[in-house]
């Protein structure tokens, strides 16, 4: 596996505080300033970096990340442009680690073998496919784990006892567990059965658990963060990059601004989140 | 790969992943797993249920009007002056089409699982229609999603399922057709899977969907080939449906997968031509991929982003199709044509006129290609074809492509 991944959340349990996960859409609302979104992340906060892949048919997903997806396949994104964008990033931070988000089709169509050859070439760390249960392990997460690529797996409310142990087999790198079943940018569950459930799965595995799906505050961040070895933040950064945009849809200059204040806000909320645990 | 343990058959799939050769699988977010087993797990106990099959057959013959007769078109047959043509009358079912076979044999799968709620995507809106139907006729609360664009031009059919009680639910997303009316109903399902049951309407989508929509559509080739043999003692030579997502057509194909004598003939929307990306033909002009919980032909961009496609029928305007088909082009077992817009439109107008069958759209494309195949056929030759719904919804389409004020 890449290193960066089990490094960072190692440094992270060390100094004893969750990790906060950013989720972007790449290539929105276009190729330029979507980078400079991605170099923004870490340096406001942000510990690991969820790159989304556009697809035309995101079938999870909810309307914010949809339209981001539309955005970026307007402007030209591919998934040959994604990977060039972990590249590029990669010139400037050689220590944050990178997962790339999507659904499998472009990457089927991309083929397997060169996807994951360019994307360890481009310093990506991790994939997460949200139409690749276990059950199709052979296509895409038995060669990458070989390759040494982390695939990361999503539990869900309905994963139960019985299934927990097959999502967990071929995982690597973090557990993602969605807190509610639903798509993205649906509303915060309570904060206070997502201890149980973060507890359930750890019952399975050693690997950290990130919780996200509803998350949109620092309060929010603060409170799932006190029970999660990470918080993942996607919907809520893809709007405020949607409500920065011109009435032509272009980027303004609160685009990359605006998700830096967001970013530094989620990170604070994060970084009292064992604080509060610990009161 | 090949699924089939006893090679002499094309009727043994799928495998038990869920796989017609390459073709088909699980592609759902992990949410949905749970239930695509649970589904499965209740199909298995079904199939072999005979209180279940009792139920179904029972409703067959006295709800949806089964079996479905059998129909020498006389006057098409002298008109084209080559083989005998005999239609699978799926349009005189209730409901008008062959949808209801489907959501019958659904509603009672939905019903032992104990849910109470049921989403169906549409297209022409046959399948939103049969859904609403079946969910009045059962009690249960029906959520139908359907393309704002398709919303527009089937309205007869919103009406029809808006008085059966269920909830019509535009969608604008995407170029607001069948595609995008199936990832609505996808994040529906994800959003409310423990009281909901998402009656898929086409032989496609993840395992066990294919497999069961076709069990249930099957009724119609099984019914043929015993109508068949009784009329002219033979199988056909040919049999032909029109294919969309191609439930109709793999439910009259199945069953004489293994008559290596008949030739099986599905035919795609060609919409305005192939050259362009007006069409929906899959087959003839897609490629492999992965979409809605399968993997089979799409039309797609050297990306993997889907196309949009189109076609004069709503019911065809898919950019994919059922994984079982993907197979049987790939083995050569079936032949996979395009018929274009205009052609349909022809046929659908030469058959209203010669046997006073008024065709849907959808139906009418094999048609057309049943009009370029039989004159060169001989006249002791059969082709069966399935005319798998009626065109009463698609008057007001065809009126205005011809001008007519309706």
């Amino acid at each position: 596996m890449t290193a960066r991944m089990d490094k960072r959340f190692a440094d992270l349990a060390a100094v004893g505080r969750p990790a906060l996960v950013t989720y972007f859409m790449g290539g929105d609302p276009d190729y330029a300033s979507s980078l400079e979104i991605m170099k923004a992340l870490p340096k406001a906060g942000s510990d690991v970096i969820e790159l989304g892949m556009a697809f035309s048919d995101p079938m999870a997903d909810g309307p914010a990340i949809q339209l981001a997806g539309q955005r970026a396949l307007k402007a030209g994104q591919t998934l040959a442009k994604t990977l060039q964008m972990a590249r590029d990033f990669r010139r400037e931070d050689d220590a944050t680690p990178i997962v790339l988000m999507g659904y499998y089709n472009p990457i089927y169509i991309y083929g397997v073998d060169r996807f994951l050859d360019d994307a360890l070439d481009a310093g990506v760390d991790g994939l997460i496919v949200v139409d690749l249960p276990p059950e199709m392990d052979d296509e895409l997460c038995i060669p990458a784990v070989a390759k040494g690529v982390n695939f990361i797996r999503l539990a869900t409310p309905t994963t139960d006892e019985k299934r927990l142990p097959t999502v967990l087999k071929n995982t690597s790198g973090f557990v993602y567990y969605v807190s509610m079943n639903g798509i993205t940018g649906s509303a915060l569950p309570d904060p206070s059965l997502i201890g149980g459930a973060v507890g359930r799965i750890k019952a399975h595995t050693a690997l950290p658990v990130c919780v996200g799906f509803g998350v949109k505050t620092a309060e929010h961040a603060r409170a799932i963060g006190a029970a999660a070895d990470g918080v993942v933040v996607g919907t809520a950064i893809v709007n405020q990059i949607a409500s920065s945009l011109t009435a032509d849809g272009k980027a303004s200059a609160a685009t990359v601004a605006g998700v830096e204040t967001l970013v530094m806000s989620l990170a604070s909320g994060v970084r009292a989140s064992r604080l509060a645990a610990a009161e | 790969m090949n699924q089939s343990p006893n090679l002499n058959s094309y009727r043994e799939g799928p495998d038990e992943d869920g796989r017609f050769g390459i073709f088909g699988g699980r592609f759902v977010a992990e949410t949905l797993m749970p239930l695509i087993l649970e589904l499965q797990d209740e199909w298995d106990k079904a199939k072999t249920d005979p209180a279940f099959q009792a139920e179904l057959k029972h409703l067959g013959t006295h709800y949806i009007g089964r079996p479905s007769p059998l129909y020498f078109a006389e006057r098409l047959t002298e008109h084209l002056g080559g083989a005998k043509i005999y239609f699978k009358r799926e349009e005189l079912n209730h409901t008008g089409s062959h949808k209801i076979n489907n959501c019958i044999g659904q509603i009672l799968l939905a019903k032992r699982m104990g849910k109470t709620r049921i989403i169906a995507e549409t297209g022409a809106g046959q399948h939103g229609v049969a859904s609403a139907t079946v969910a009045a006729r059962f009690g249960f609360p029906c959520v139908v999603y359907m393309g704002a664009t398709d919303v527009e031009r089937q309205a007869p059919n919103v009406f029809r399922m808006k008085l059966l009680g269920a909830e019509v639910r535009p969608v604008t997303a995407g170029s607001g057709t069948l595609k995008d009316a199936m990832n609505e109903a996808l994040r529906d399902w994800v959003t409310n899977v423990e009281d909901t049951y998402y009656l898929i309407g086409t032989a496609a989508g993840p395992h066990p969907y294919p497999e069961l929509v076709r069990d249930f559509q099957a009724v119609i080739g099984t019914e043929a080939r015993e109508q068949i043999l009784e009329a002219e003692g033979r199988l056909p030579d040919m049999v032909i449906a029109a294919v969309g997502g191609g439930s109709n057509a793999i439910g009259i194909f199945h069953p004489f997968l293994d008559d290596k004598s008949v030739q099986i003939v599905g035919v795609e929307a060609g919409g305005k031509g192939l050259d362009g990306d007006l069409h929906c033909a899959s087959l003839t002009a897609g490629s492999p991929g992965v979409l809605h919980g399968n993997r089979t032909y799409l039309l797609q961009d050297a990306d993997g982003q889907i196309k949009e496609g189109h076609s004069i029928s709503a019911g065809l305007d898919y950019p994919g199709i059922g994984p079982e088909h993907a197979w049987l082009h790939e083995i050569g077992r079936a032949e996979y044509v395009p018929i274009m817009d205009d052609e349909a439109l022809e046929a659908f107008q030469l058959l209203t006129r010669l046997e006073g069958i008024i065709p849907a759209l959808e139906p009418s494309h094999a048609i057309a290609e049943v009009i370029k195949r039989a004159p060169k056929m001989g006249k002791d030759q059969i082709i069966l074809m399935n005319l798998s719904g009626r065109g009463d919804k698609d008057i007001f389409t065809v009126g205005k492509i011809l001008g007519m004020e309706l």
